[in-house]
C-alpha cells in the first residue's frame, strides 16, 4: 500500500473518530445532565432561603472556629481566597491539592507532632496540639490532610469528639447535636460500600438553621 | 475491620461476574458474530469505514498493521498540539487560559496518546474545558481503542487466525465497546452527583468568613470521567483526580469506577478463550492476576488500616488508619483497593494520594508498574499475560526436554527472541537507565520525600511512563509552573523541563517497541503449521503449567527489580518501624 494512501487513511480516521467521540458524545452527554439532572450536572449546588448559592453538597469549606464543627485540615484551605488578596489567582479557576507527603517524611512528623523552635516564628504549632487546646479528642482524619483538599466529610467519630465544644459555645442540648449528625451522615452505598462521613457543610448550616437545599 | 474486607471482596466478585459476560461479547464483536446492538450500529460502523477508505476484509499482516498504528496515532497526536498550544483562543476556556509551556504540551501529547495519561499539570489551571474534552477526552478513546484491537490482533495470532484490518478493530473498539458503555457510565454518573456543564467555576461566601470565598471549579467531568477508567486512561479533569469529590462523590461511583477499570482487561482473558475454545485455560490463566491482585490489597490495606506508627503514638492509640491524602468516603479499604487496581491495570487515576501511602502500598503498587500484568494495560495487558506463557513454555520445554509448543505451534528462536526482548528488556531499561541518569544529577530529581522515599519517587515515576500507567508519587516537582502561575510572574523549571522530556522517551519506548514485537510475534504465530498433540507434548492449560508460568512472572519480575525495591519501599518500612530514628 502506498504511502500517501496511509497516511491519507490515518487523517480521515483520525478527524471522523474526533467528530464522534470528542464532539458528538461530549455534547449530548451535557445535554442529558442539563436536561434530565441538573442539580447534580451543575454541581449539587446548595441555596439558601433568599435563593443565593452558599456552597455545594459535595464540596467542603474551611472550619476552624469553636462556633462550627471543624473540617478537616486542607492544603489549599478548600480552593478559598480573600479576593482582596488573591495573589495565586485562586479565585479565578478552582484548585485542588495534597500535601504528599510520605509517612517517613518529617515535615509530616512536624505538621502532626508541633515542632518548638527558639524563634518562635518557626514554630510549628502541631494539628495534635492544637485540638487538644480547643478540647477536641484528635482522630485521625483531623490531624491528616485529605486526598483532594476538598474532602466534604469527616467520621462519625471526630463529630463526635466536636460536641461538647460546639454545646458549650451554642448553648445546645448534646442530644440534639447528636440528632443533627445522624442527620447529616452521608452513609455506605448499599450500606456496604465506601465509609459513612459526616458532610461538615450540610451540618453547620444546620446548626445556624440554614437548611440549605440543593437548588 | 471485616467489613472493609467484605466491601473488597465483593467489588472483586463483581469483576469476576462481569468477566463472561463482557468477555463473550467481546468476542462477538470481533468474530463478526451478530449482538444485539448490530440493527443499530452496523449502518455506523459502515459509514465510519467507507469514511476512512477501509474495506473490512482488507486484512494486514503484523508489520502493516503496525504501520497502520504509527501513522493513526502520529495523525491523532498533531490533532492534539494543533488542540492545545491554541486553546486561549478557542472555545469552552470559561477560566481564560493561556497555553502552558510547550514542553507541558509535549509531555502531555506523548502521554495521551500512548495511553499512560501521566500529568505533569494540574487540570483545573492548565487546560481548558475544549482541550480536556475534545482534545484530552478524544485521546482516551483512540489510546484505549489501539491497545484493544492491538490485544484481539494478538489473539487472533496466537490462535492461528489472520490478524486482521487495524481500522476496522479500532472502529469496533469504540462504536461496541468503549462508546456504549461510557454512555451508560455517563449517565450513571450524572444522576450520581458527577458535574456535566459546560459553565465555568462557581464563587461563594465561605459560611464561617463571608470575606473569605471558595471558587468551585466544574465542568463537562462525568463523560470524561467514565472513559478514564473504562480505557485504562487515569487523565483526570481536576489536578487531584479520582480524589476530587465531583470526579467522585460517593462510594456508587467509586464502586463503578472501580469495576469500570478492572472490566476490560479482566474480560480480555475470556475473550481469548473463547477464540481459542479453550475456556479452561482461559479460567487457570485468570487466577495469575488474580491471585496477585489480591494479594497486593492485602498486603497494601492492611498496612493502610494499621497507619503511621509515629502518629499512632502521638494519638496515643495502637491504631488509627493513615488518612494523610485519603478521603474519609473511601477510607482505608476503598482507597486501597483502588490504588492497587489502579496500578494493576495501567489505568492511573488516584483516589487517595500514593506518595502518602505506607512503604508496602509502595512496594505493591510498584511491583504492579513492574509486572504489568495484574490484568495489565487495555489490550496489551492480556498479550503480555500470553508473552510471559510462551516464554514460561520455552522454559519448561527446556527443563523437561520436550519441544516447547503452544497451542499446537512451535515456539521457535523468533518468538522466544520477541517475547524476551519486549519483557526482559524495554522495560527495565526505560526504567532504570533514565533513573541512574537522574539520581547522579540532583538538579534533576525535584524529591519532594527526603531519604528512601525519594529513589522511590524517582524509580515509580519513570515505572509508571514506561508502563503505561500514569500515576506517580506526586510530590515530585515534576510540574512546569501553570499558565496562571506564569501571567503572575513564574518562571519555567529546569527540573520539570527534564522530567517532561526525559519521561517522554520511556512513554513512547513503554508503548511503542513492545506493541510492534507483539504484533509480530503475533504474526510469526498465525503463520506456522499446527503440529498435532502427541504424547510428547507439554498441555498447557493444567494447573501445574499455570503455577510454573506464575513462578517465571514472579521470578523475572522480582529479580529485574528487586534491588530497587529494596532500597525504597522495604527500606522505608524498616525505618518506620525503628521510629523513624
Amino acid at each position: 500500500m502506498s504511502v500517501t494512501r496511509e497516511i491519507s487513511r490515518a487523517i480521515r480516521a483520525t478527524l471522523v473518530l474526533w467528530v464522534l467521540t470528542a464532539i458528538l458524545y461530549p455534547l449530548a452527554m451535557v445535554s442529558v445532565g442539563q436536561i434530565i439532572f441538573p442539580a447534580q450536572a451543575n454541581g449539587s449546588l446548595l441555596t439558601n432561603a433568599q435563593g443565593q448559592v452558599i456552597g455545594s453538597a459535595l464540596i467542603g469549606q474551611p472550619f476552624t472556629s469553636d462556633r462550627y464543627f471543624n473540617s478537616r485540615p486542607s492544603t489549599t484551605n478548600y480552593s478559598t481566597a480573600n479576593p482582596q488578596d488573591d495573589a495565586a489567582r485562586v479565585l479565578q479557576t478552582g484548585i485542588s491539592g495534597a500535601s504528599n507527603l510520605a509517612p517517613s517524611n518529617s515535615a509530616l512528623r512536624d505538621r502532626i507532632l508541633g515542632k518548638p523552635a527558639p524563634d518562635p516564628k518557626q514554630a510549628i504549632v502541631g494539628a495534635i496540639p492544637q485540638l487538644q487546646t480547643a478540647g477536641i479528642t484528635p482522630t485521625a482524619d483531623l490531624v491528616y490532610t485529605s486526598g483532594s483538599s476538598l474532602d466534604p466529610h469527616i467520621t462519625p467519630a471526630a463529630a463526635r469528639a466536636q460536641i461538647p465544644r460546639i454545646a458549650r459555645t451554642r448553648q445546645l442540648q448534646p442530644t440534639q447535636l447528636e440528632q443533627l449528625i445522624t442527620q447529616n451522615t452521608d452513609d455506605r452505598f448499599l450500606g456496604l460500600f465506601g465509609e459513612p462521613g459526616v458532610n461538615v457543610l450540610k451540618l453547620n448550616l444546620a446548626l445556624d438553621g440554614q437548611g440549605g437545599a440543593v437548588r | 475491620m471485616l467489613q472493609g474486607w467484605l466491601q473488597i471482596g465483593l467489588t472483586l466478585l463483581l469483576v469476576v461476574l462481569i468477566t463472561p459476560v463482557l468477555g463473550r461479547y467481546i468476542a462477538r464483536v470481533f468474530l463478526a458474530q451478530k449482538t444485539r446492538l448490530d440493527p443499530l450500529l452496523a449502518p455506523v460502523d459502515r459509514l465510519l469505514l467507507r469514511l476512512i477508505g477501509v474495506r473490512s476484509q482488507d486484512g494486514m499482516t503484523g508489520w502493516q498493521y503496525a504501520r497502520a498504528i504509527f501513522y493513526s496515532n502520529f495523525a491523532m497526536a498533531l490533532l492534539l498540539a494543533i488542540l492545545l498550544f491554541n486553546q486561549s483562543w478557542l472555545p469552552f476556556n470559561p477560566t481564560r487560559l493561556t497555553s502552558p509551556t510547550w514542553d507541558t504540551n509535549l509531555h502531555t501529547i506523548i502521554s495521551f496518546i500512548t495511553n499512560t495519561n501521566q500529568q505533569h499539570y494540574s487540570g483545573e489551571v492548565t487546560y481548558s474545558y475544549f482541550s480536556q474534552f475534545a482534545g484530552l477526552g478524544y485521546m482516551m478513546f483512540v489510546s484505549a481503542a489501539t491497545g484493544i484491537a492491538v490485544g484481539i490482533a494478538f489473539i487472533r495470532g496466537l490462535t492461528g487466525r489472520p490478524l486482521g484490518n487495524f481500522y476496522h478493530d479500532l472502529i469496533l473498539a469504540i462504536t461496541r465497546i468503549l462508546l456504549p458503555l461510557s454512555i451508560l457510565g455517563a449517565i450513571a454518573l450524572i444522576a450520581a452527583g458527577i458535574p456535566e456543564t459546560l459553565a465555568g467555576p462557581v464563587l461563594v461566601p465561605t459560611l464561617e468568613d463571608p470575606a473569605v470565598q471558595q471558587a468551585i471549579a466544574r465542568g463537562p467531568v462525568a463523560h470524561f470521567e467514565i472513559i478514564k477508567e473504562l480505557g485504562e486512561n487515569g487523565g483526570g479533569f481536576f489536578a487531584i483526580n479520582s480524589a476530587h469529590p465531583f470526579e467522585n462523590p460517593n462510594g456508587f461511583t467509586n464502586l463503578l469506577e472501580t469495576v469500570a477499570i478492572l472490566a476490560i482487561p479482566s474480560a480480555l482473558i475470556y475473550t481469548y478463550g473463547i477464540f481459542a475454545n479453550n475456556l479452561k485455560q482461559a479460567w487457570l490463566v485468570y487466577c495469575i492476576p488474580f491471585a496477585l491482585l489480591v494479594g497486593f490489597v492485602v498486603v497494601s490495606a492492611i498496612a493502610e488500616y494499621n497507619g503511621n506508627p509515629i502518629v499512632n503514638t502521638a494519638l496515643g492509640v495502637n491504631q488509627a488508619v493513615n488518612l494523610e491524602g485519603k478521603e474519609v468516603r473511601f477510607g482505608w479499604a476503598q482507597s486501597a483497593l483502588f490504588a492497587v487496581v489502579t496500578t494493576g491495570s495501567m489505568c492511573g487515576a488516584v483516589t487517595g494520594m500514593v506518595d502518602s501511602m505506607m512503604p508496602l502500598s509502595g512496594l505493591v503498587t510498584l511491583s504492579n508498574l513492574f509486572l504489568q500484568i495484574v490484568f495489565g494495560g487495555q489490550g496489551t495487558g492480556t498479550a503480555y499475560l500470553f508473552a510471559y506463557l510462551i516464554l514460561a513454555v520455552f522454559v519448561t520445554g527446556l527443563m523437561v526436554g520436550r519441544t516447547p509448543e503452544f497451542l499446537g505451534r512451535k515456539i521457535e528462536k523468533q518468538e522466544v527472541v520477541l517475547a524476551s526482548f519486549l519483557i526482559l528488556l524495554v522495560h527495565p531499561i526505560a526504567i532504570l537507565l533514565p533513573s541512574a541518569i537522574a539520581l547522579v544529577f540532583p538538579d534533576f530529581q525535584g524529591i519532594s520525600n527526603p531519604g528512601f522515599h525519594g529513589l522511590s519517587q524517582v524509580i515509580y515515576e519513570y515505572a509508571s511512563a514506561a508502563a503505561n500507567n500514569g500515576s506517580g508519587l506526586e510530590g515530585l516537582a515534576d510540574s512546569q509552573p501553570s499558565p496562571i502561575a506564569l501571567a503572575t510572574g513564574a518562571i519555567p523549571s529546569p527540573t520539570a523541563l527534564w522530567w517532561n522530556l526525559s519521561t517522554s522517551l520511556s512513554l513512547l519506548a513503554g508503548r511503542y517497541i513492545p506493541i510492534t514485537a507483539l504484533l509480530l510475534l503475533a504474526d510469526s504465530l498465525s503463520r506456522k503449521q499446527p503440529v498435532p498433540a502427541t504424547a510428547g507434548t507439554l498441555h498447557t492449560n493444567t494447573t501445574l503449567f499455570t503455577g510454573i508460568t506464575a513462578g517465571v512472572i514472579v521470578i523475572l519480575g522480582a529479580l529485574t527489580f528487586f534491588p530497587v525495591l529494596a532500597l525504597g519501599p522495604i527500606a522505608e518500612a524498616f525505618q518506620l518501624t525503628q521510629g523513624m530514628r
